[in-house]
């Protein structure tokens, strides 16, 4: 009998497969192809305290083995989200992560605020996003910032907090055990790398922002890799993104040291990659004979 | 509710430079399209990822087809299926046209035009009179089966290679074309200058919106153009052309 459940600070999940923010909006897009109730959890589009407009389009240029973009978060703000996504994805039987955004501390403070006492499982802070100009990223790069923000919401949080990480730093294992230091019960990782695309025969960015992150099977081994030093840096659960299509890729991140993993653009690739996944996983276990995911995990020296 | 479906192609036919005629058997995404509606193709070729949406041209019992131009390396790929090849397709989406009663007028320009054959045939079936006006820039495709159909139609060419010399909004001008809605689909600038025509003569106007975009069904938020809203503070919103549109009222389009 094989054993797919994880404990990620103390919730347990059916099984470590996750969604990655903003590529799965709240699950209700998805819930026409895969039964939510599959997912071990969903994490949901970033939430701020207000409604977010995000960029101006174009968002989004495809690039080899993956794509860009440079949405900034659009999103109806906390209130909406309360009153709507909530009572939707408590329907399903998975846990809810939100992940929460902010252009400055007080405003990630504000959304975990209003985020105390609602029926929500987990907590992620985003301090990674490239496509805001104040906050997102800025907040990620530096690691007095990240343990200072991270500390803030602490404070106020009344659910485990996960804190997701950008891998546009020169050591990530820095800003990691900054926000560990800061009171992170989970650090989950890379958010997109930043990257840019030209049209040639238009002579411009393909993306109106120019710039915009980098996700999508390509940026896999940096992943993987990534994963591997943190979880030798730090004590915390890790959870592991960037690229991961199937149960393959999700095992590669399990065994670099994840305790769960998240599936992002392979949503806008195949709407039941999650679910596909969630199968490779249990068959890779009973072909193989691994009876708990712990006995792989982080089995990289 | 959308569907991802294997599609078999039936048939691809070169109708003119850069533009390609599919058929593809798909009965689950055939008998729930409509009018104005896309579906997405998968390149699935391992290198490009994300589907590219193509409007439905014409919907049969248990097929669609679809007329587009090769813009890019995934409708490139699609430019050289054959028959018996199979594509994996995620659909319908998006919203299609609200076909109203009375008369209509169509309003296409280069590669908007497909979408509104099966339009013309939907509204010419609930006994709609119809006149459509399609825009090239040389040449035409597709003018003879609206002609079949049943609708009236005039073409307007850049060149003057076909009809009339100069653009659609210009032909509506100049043969003074009006009618109870207007339904349209083509370039940004050419919606935007319809949309002045239809305010000044106040025709309602429904617009055909593209945008990039990655996942077809509102999951991403890449794909948005902004839409007048009464609630937001500065008075619009960023709408998603996936989900929200493609088609929206040319009077709720804040035009640059």
């Amino acid at each position: 009998m094989i054993n797919t459940k994880v404990n990620i600070c103390g919730v347990e999940l059916k099984n470590p497969v996750m969604t990655a923010s903003g590529t799965f909006g709240s699950g209700r897009e998805f819930s026409d192809f895969i039964d939510l109730n599959r997912l071990g959890a969903v994490v949901v589009k970033g939430v701020a305290a207000v409604p977010w407009k995000g960029n101006p389009a174009p968002r989004i240029a495809e690039v080899y083995g993956g794509m860009l973009n440079s949405v900034g978060l659009q999103n109806p703000g906390v209130d909406w989200f309360i009153e709507n996504d909530i009572p939707f994805l408590r329907q399903f039987d998975t846990k809810i992560i939100v992940n929460v955004c902010g252009h400055s501390v007080e405003e990630y403070e504000n959304v975990v605020k209003k985020l105390q006492g609602q029926d929500i499982d987990m907590l992620e802070l985003n301090i990674s996003c490239p496509n805001v100009s104040e906050g997102g990223m800025s907040f990620g790069t530096d690691p007095k910032m990240a343990e200072n923000v991270v500390k803030a919401v602490k404070k106020l949080a009344d659910k485990p907090l996960i804190v997701k990480l950008t891998p546009n730093v020169t050591d990530i294992t820095e800003i990691a055990k900054a926000a560990v230091s800061g009171g992170a019960d989970a650090l989950s990782l890379i958010n997109t790398l930043t990257g840019m695309k030209i049209d040639i025969y238009r002579r411009k960015p393909v993306l109106q922002r120019k710039v915009g992150g980098m996700s999508g099977p390509a940026v896999k081994p940096v992943a993987v890799r990534m994963v591997y030093q943190v979880a030798k840096a730090v004590d915390v659960p890790i959870i592991g993104m960037g690229g991961i299509s199937n149960a393959e890729d999700a095992l590669e991140f399990i065994m670099a040291g994840a305790t769960g993993v998240s599936l992002g653009t392979a949503n806008f690739v195949d709407p039941y990659a999650t679910v596909k996944t969630v199968e490779g996983i249990e068959e890779y276990m009973r072909k193989y004979g691994v009876n708990d995911l712990s006995e792989i995990r982080g089995i990289i020296e | 509710m959308k569907k991802t479906e294997t599609a078999v192609v039936l048939s691809n036919n070169k109708l003119s430079e850069g533009i390609y005629d599919i058929v593809l058997e798909c009965p689950e995404c055939a008998a729930m399209a409509k009018a104005g509606q896309f579906i997405e193709i998968y390149p699935d070729n391992g290198v490009n990822l994300l589907a590219r949406p193509i409007s439905i041209c014409e919907v049969g019992e248990k097929t669609l087809r679809i007329v587009f131009q090769v813009v890019g390396k995934g409708t490139e790929l699609f430019s050289g299926l054959m028959e018996g090849d199979s594509v994996r397709i995620l659909g319908t989406c998006g919203n299609g046209y609200d076909l109203k009663s009375g008369s209509a007028l169509l309003v296409g320009g280069g590669i908007g035009v497909p979408p509104l054959l099966e339009t013309a045939k939907r509204l010419i079936a609930a006994g709609s009179d119809v006149t459509v006006v399609l825009g090239f820039r040389s040449g035409s495709f597709l003018s003879e089966e609206f002609k079949k159909a049943g609708a009236k139609v005039y073409i307007a060419t850049d060149d003057g290679s076909v009809g009339f010399k100069g653009n659609v909004v210009d032909l509506i001008k100049s043969e003074d074309l009006t009618a109870d809605t207007v339904y349209s689909c083509g370039p940004k600038i050419m919606l935007k200058f319809l949309a002045l025509h239809c305010e000044e003569r106040n025709m309602p106007l429904q617009v055909s919106m593209e945008e990039r975009m990655a996942c077809g069904i509102g999951a991403c938020v890449g794909c948005v153009v902004k839409i007048k809203d009464e609630t937001a503070a500065d008075g619009w919103a960023h709408k998603k052309v996936c989900k929200d549109g493609p088609v929206f009222d040319s009077k709720e389009v804040c035009w640059e």
